[in-house]
């Protein structure tokens, strides 16, 4: 009783299917030069004297926090886990080099000892066992990766697992770094408490102070941002990251083919972290000091507002809105400091009633919206 | 449930887990808890699920042949949903049992899954495929795409670190994109396509995943009648080469393709048999027309 619709031996369909996209496309090259030319540009520029010191240390701390804002795209624009924590992963990552700069501080401290000062001033007469890692950079490096991975796999294996999400998962991101803040400001726990780590001397043996070594940190910064980002940018070339986009979408539907959603969140979730440890290692000895204020839960929704600003998915849009913020907000902090939180929620009010899109979509909108008044007019 | 609860509840059940990582093991039905039938495909037996007091299912119980296409109708509130979510993994039924052989005529221990004791993704990597009601496409994702994600071989996360199609994937996605009909629509994204169109791509998702089992929640709803002479096209040929349980309230859509109809009632099997054995019973007309009607 089958139909007699049977089609004998399928022809072979002359299809293309296009499942990835190139990973050169137009934007990630604009970014690679644009980059690679701001980071010879200005390397140059402060090598000769063109560009000042301070002009190239505040750019590298910019482009920190656009390495820490293009790891939070990864889960929040591709994977759409919104973490208002995650800077403590930032922060974490900073304390873990700070630790080395403080121990290469060795007798120079203001008491003469091998100990870090605040152990003075607490009598301990031995370091923690948690410091002994810090004697070396390559070690301290690694750690400053590991230990926000880590933590980022034990939070993350908790919750996935128990399928928190969405605002729940946010508070309680937010709840973490929250915590972790208030930790850090014990002087017991032995990282300098309220002060934190500062008065760094030498990195690898050369003066932290030195302009070589400020230009030579802008320059691995913009490296390790290039880096990053065209790391990122593969991953979302690959299948994986077509996964991640089904997984944000339409979670229940990726679970019922048959993925194991939770490790995937999972996996991604510790590699952004590992990514923002990163720039807090980068970025501690540019600015020279590291406190438990890093893991304020404001610096957390500010970098959630990088990303917004610029557009997110698109990683290119967090180091936009990334640039772009910290820019406004050095400017308008010497000039009006009070009022730098009611800019920062009147932008995202502005930001997500006008500019779902962000900066980097901007374009796009304009045309869209173009092309609907002109047929709105006809 | 507060967050909280479910964050340790969650870490314990996961710490438990991890300690007797047998994955492929714990959930194959053990000689204590079996069947009371054999040589079925999927054994329904005693389901009973309440939902503040209200059972939504009530010692249901039904059988399922190898290659049989099963309809299941019933008033709204009948349980069919919930039949499905329970076989499924998504609810956790209080009492009953549901097993799923996946070769019933060499049926060993290695084959026979208890489904109660499995999550979705055990589920559908045993072999069941489900279709939702609201259809549930990756709208974002081009047609293609949903595809290529569907019918990956490896779905760990290593697995999916590769960049394209390989050949035999890219045919057999071709393949299956004629037999859904949407060929000329591969690279379009998913969320363009039309109501009936999504439904054929979630319907394609399944079967690119050779499943033993298809569960089709309402594969005609929302359809235009043309879409809906192409659904039935597309499941007699899918008949016989898949176990299929649909779901559906269009009664002549289930005339077109039913061999054996299950009406449900009140969480319970109403009667069972062909379309027309079925409309005649008097207990199936006064479970349609008597006060519950409100279909």
């Amino acid at each position: 009783m089958h139909s007699a619709k049977h089609v004998t031996a399928p022809v072979k369909p002359e299809l293309t299917l296009e499942v990835s996209s190139p990973i050169f496309n137009r934007s990630t090259c604009y970014v690679v030069e644009l980059l690679a030319l701001l980071t010879i540009g200005s390397t140059i520029g402060a090598l000769c004297g063109l560009i000042s010191i301070y002009a190239v240390t505040l750019m590298g701390k910019y482009l920190c926090y656009a390495l820490a804002a293009l790891s939070l795209d990864l889960i929040w624009g591709r994977l759409g886990i919104l973490s208002l924590g995650h800077c403590a992963y930032f922060a974490l990552g900073g304390y873990m080099l700070g630790m080395y700069l403080t121990l290469q501080i060795g007798t120079q401290g203001v008491y003469g000892s091998n100990l870090p000062d605040f152990m003075i001033f607490l009598n301990w007469d031995h370091l923690p066992w948690y410091w002994q890692g810090s004697h070396y950079l390559l070690p301290s490096l690694v750690l400053s990766l590991l230990v926000p991975a880590a933590l980022a796999f034990i939070f993350g294996f908790t919750t996935f697992r128990s399928r928190v999400g969405g605002v729940y998962l946010s508070i309680i991101t937010q709840a973490l770094t929250y915590a972790l803040m208030l930790m850090f400001f014990l002087n017991e726990l032995g990282f300098g408490g309220n002060n934190g780590l500062t008065d760094f001397k030498t990195l690898a043996g050369m003066d932290i102070t030195a302009d070589g070594t400020r230009i030579f940190l802008f320059a691995l910064t913009a490296i390790c941002l290039l880096l990053a980002f065209l790391l990122l940018r593969a991953l979302n070339c690959t299948r994986l990251g077509r996964l991640l986009t089904a997984v944000r979408d339409s979670e229940s539907r990726v679970r019922f083919i048959g993925y194991r959603t939770e490790h995937v969140k999972l996996a991604i979730f510790t590699l952004a972290a590992a990514l923002a440890g990163l720039a807090g290692a980068l970025y501690v000895p540019q600015v020279g000091i590291i406190n438990p204020g890093e893991f304020s839960p404001l610096n957390s929704i500010e970098l959630v507002i990088c990303v917004a600003l610029g557009g997110r998915d698109r990683l290119y849009g967090a180091i936009i809105g990334s640039l772009v913020l910290n820019l406004v907000k050095t400017i308008f902090t010497a000039w009006w400091p009070e009022g730098w939180l009611y800019v920062l929620g009147a932008l995202f009010v502005i930001i997500t009633l006008f500019l779902p899109h962000g900066l980097a979509g901007l374009p796009q909108q304009l045309k869209w919206h173009r092309s609907n008044t002109i047929k709105e007019a006809a | 449930m507060s967050p909280l609860t479910k964050l340790t509840q969650g870490a314990s059940a996961a710490l438990t887990k991890g300690l007797n990582r047998v994955e492929h093991k714990w959930h194959h039905a053990n000689s204590a808890s079996r069947p009371h039938a054999r040589g079925m495909m999927l054994y329904a037996e005693d389901l009973t699920v309440s939902f503040d007091g209200f059972k939504a299912l009530n010692n249901l119980t039904f059988y399922l042949q190898a290659g049989e296409l099963r309809c299941f109708i019933g008033p709204n509130g009948a349980g069919k949903t919930t039949m499905m979510d329970v076989l499924t993994g998504r609810t956790r039924p209080d009492s009953g049992n549901a097993f799923f052989c996946s070769d019933p005529q060499h049926e060993s221990p290695d084959n026979l899954y208890n489904l109660l004791q499995m999550d979705e993704v055990a589920i559908v990597r045993a072999g069941i495929g489900r279709k939702f009601q609201k259809p549930s496409v990756i709208e974002s994702l081009s047609v293609g795409q949903n595809l290529e994600l569907a019918g990956a071989c490896n779905k760990t996360v290593r697995g999916t670190l590769k960049r394209g199609l390989d050949s035999a994937e890219q045919d057999y996605i071709c393949e299956i994109l004629q037999k859904i009909r949407l060929s000329s629509r591969a690279n379009v994204l998913a969320g363009t396509l039309s109501h009936g169109q999504k439904q054929w791509l979630e319907i394609g998702m399944l079967l690119i995943q050779r499943p033993r089992l298809l569960m089709l929640d309402e594969p005609a709803a929302g359809m235009t009648p043309e879409e809906i002479e192409l659904s039935i096209e597309l499941l007699h040929e899918l008949k016989g080469r898949h176990t299929i349980m649909v779901i559906e309230h269009d009664m002549a859509f289930i005339r077109a393709i039913a061999d054996i109809v299950t009406v449900l009632c009140r969480g319970q099997v109403l009667a069972e048999g062909t379309m027309d054995e079925v409309s005649s019973n008097p207990a199936v007309i006064e479970a349609y027309l008597g006060k519950d009607d409100d279909a």
